[in-house]
């Protein structure tokens, strides 16, 4: 089936988003279905075409060249991709790039440069919080993130009484790093940078 | 993933007359699971119809004192509420309980009830499974099944529903609200929710084609102590191999459902009145009918001893 015609769609009962679908043909019986969005990252808008399969960690990487985000597992099992949206982080490689119009995405490209860098990396940095550092850039979004759940209220399974706010042990930090796995075992002192920074925030 | 054209809607109601219109679509929520299986080719729905932003996303105070759930509830904030929390702590601690930080952020409250087994041959499409293609057998039967179910299965299928939430919700009653694209709604109590595998594994739940859950109904709070143990291979970002979620009262009576051991959070209230006989007793009873197989018949012991000590907790 080859079809030549531009499909518009257009949600009718409430006003806003328009979505530009258009059908092209690449072989008799393909499909191929791309997709116009813009995707704010690291506080910059970017106009991109791509295929409705390309997921957000592809986006990044591949159309957008910010090749810091990890692809470790693409089944959002290592958290090598995390990745903070809205100030919430999220395995990058479980969503698609068309599910975050109209968000705010940072990557660890936006968290801190070499010579600006950010509380987080200076602590892994100091601490020695990774051998091969392929899952730390994830490590670093996920431990912001998680700062800032801790701070928001958010309790953990860890937590002996969810309904008031914890003391943050060891513990309740490996617990909210779980979902960061790493293969060369940097996870004592990933801790201890978190735990550093964590405290430091207290102090504050 | 197959290919697939994509739509946003501002409304579950949009999304359930989008789906009528769009054979073959599926609703995309966080996608967590629904994207994970696409990339697998086990999920191919030719349209997407984003539900993300349709709202939904609150949890409201009723008339009786319960709580509406909607359907869009990430995990994380359904976990984090100070009432659920406080009222409702067996749901808060399935929660916390399950997946990953990452993932808990993105996860909903329907997703959660809707998502699919973790069955190794299930998500191996080169091995046989009724599930994904009814009629073509099932290679956990006679396979490394560990984890898979000890009652309510067939000889069709052997998967479990992975899910903590479930389990939480079904000890506290839950009904599942839904719409289909005339604009009729229903309640499900969590109880009729779910279908065991019996001759078609390919259907999990009562949910009509295109009817979509709008939310979830608790009842007002039952008081209690909450209780969920979880025991796994690992101490995190694991799969429950048991789970017991309780509610215990001070009488001695309580309410127990077990996750892990069926394709559904598996709960008798009958068999609910000999708790205060012990856990060897109750699990008696609430296990009676199990077919394990050979790999995966330590759960049953497991389910007394983690009772046991669930039960030990109310006398604390």
């Amino acid at each position: 089936m080859i079809l030549s015609t531009a499909v518009i769609v257009t949600t009718t009962l409430t006003s806003g988003t328009i979505n530009h679908l258009s059908e092209i043909a690449a072989a008799p019986g393909h499909q191929l279905t791309e997709s116009v969005m813009s995707l704010s990252v690291n506080g910059v808008k970017h106009a991109l075409k791509m295929d409705t399969r390309t997921t957000l960690l592809d986006a990044l990487r591949e159309h957008l060249n910010l090749t810091g985000t990890k692809k470790g597992c693409d089944h959002g099992q290592c958290g090598a991709c995390t990745v903070i949206v809205n100030g919430q982080r999220i395995n990058s490689c479980l969503t698609l790039a068309l599910q975050h119009e109209g968000d705010e995405i940072t990557t660890i490209e936006g968290l801190g440069t070499p010579e600006k860098l950010h509380p987080m990396q200076a602590a892994f940095i100091r601490h020695d919080g990774y051998q091969c550092g392929y899952c730390t850039p994830g490590q670093i979004c996920s431990a912001v993130a998680v700062l800032e759940e801790i701070k928001g209220g958010i309790p953990s399974h860890v937590s002996n009484d969810i309904t008031v706010t914890q003391e943050v042990s060891n513990m309740e930090l490996r617990e909210r790093m779980s979902g960061n796995i790493c293969r060369c075992g940097a996870y004592s002192n990933i801790a201890e940078a978190i735990t550093e920074v964590y405290t430091h925030s207290q102090k504050q | 993933m197959k290919a697939f054209t994509y739509e946003r809607v501002h409304s579950l109601a949009e999304a359930a007359i989008a789906a009528a219109r769009h054979p073959g679509a599926k609703f995309l929520a966080g996608g967590t699971n629904l994207l994970d299986l696409m990339k697998l080719q086990i999920e191919t729905p030719v349209h997407l119809i984003d539900i993300g932003k349709a709202g939904m996303n609150t949890i409201v105070t009723t008339a009786n004192g319960g709580l509406r759930i909607g359907a869009l509830v990430s995990n994380t904030n359904l976990a984090a509420d100070l009432r659920i929390r406080n009222d409702y702590g067996v749901l808060s601690r399935a929660l916390l309980a399950g997946a990953s930080g990452q993932l808990r952020n993105k996860a909903t409250t329907a997703g959660n009830l809707l998502q699919r087994t973790r069955c190794p041959y299930f998500y191996d499409t080169n091995q046989q499974c009724n599930k994904r293609i009814p009629g073509s057998g099932c290679a956990a039967i006679g396979g490394f099944s560990k984890q898979l179910a000890v009652i309510g299965s067939s000889e069709q299928c052997i998967a479990t529903h992975p899910g903590d939430m479930p389990v939480a919700m079904r000890v506290l009653d839950a009904i599942i609200e839904t719409i289909n694209p005339k604009g009729k709604t229903r309640s499900i109590p969590i109880a009729e929710f779910y279908h065991l595998p019996g001759q078609t594994p390919h259907i999990e739940t009562v949910l009509q084609q295109h009817e979509i859950i709008t939310s979830v109904l608790l009842p007002p709070p039952a008081g209690g102590k909450h209780i969920y143990y979880k025991v796994r291979d690992r101490a995190s970002f694991a799969f429950a191999l048991v789970s017991v979620a309780a509610i215990l009262f001070k009488d001695g009576t309580g309410r127990i459902a077990v996750g892990g051991v069926a394709a559904k959070p598996w709960r008798i209230e009958a068999a609910e009145e000999t708790l205060n006989q012990g856990a060897a007793a109750f699990s008696a009873q609430l296990m009676s009918g199990a077919q394990p197989t050979p790999e995966n018949e330590f759960k049953l012991k497991l389910i007394e001893q983690t009772l046991s000590a669930v039960l030990n907790e109310q006398k604390d």
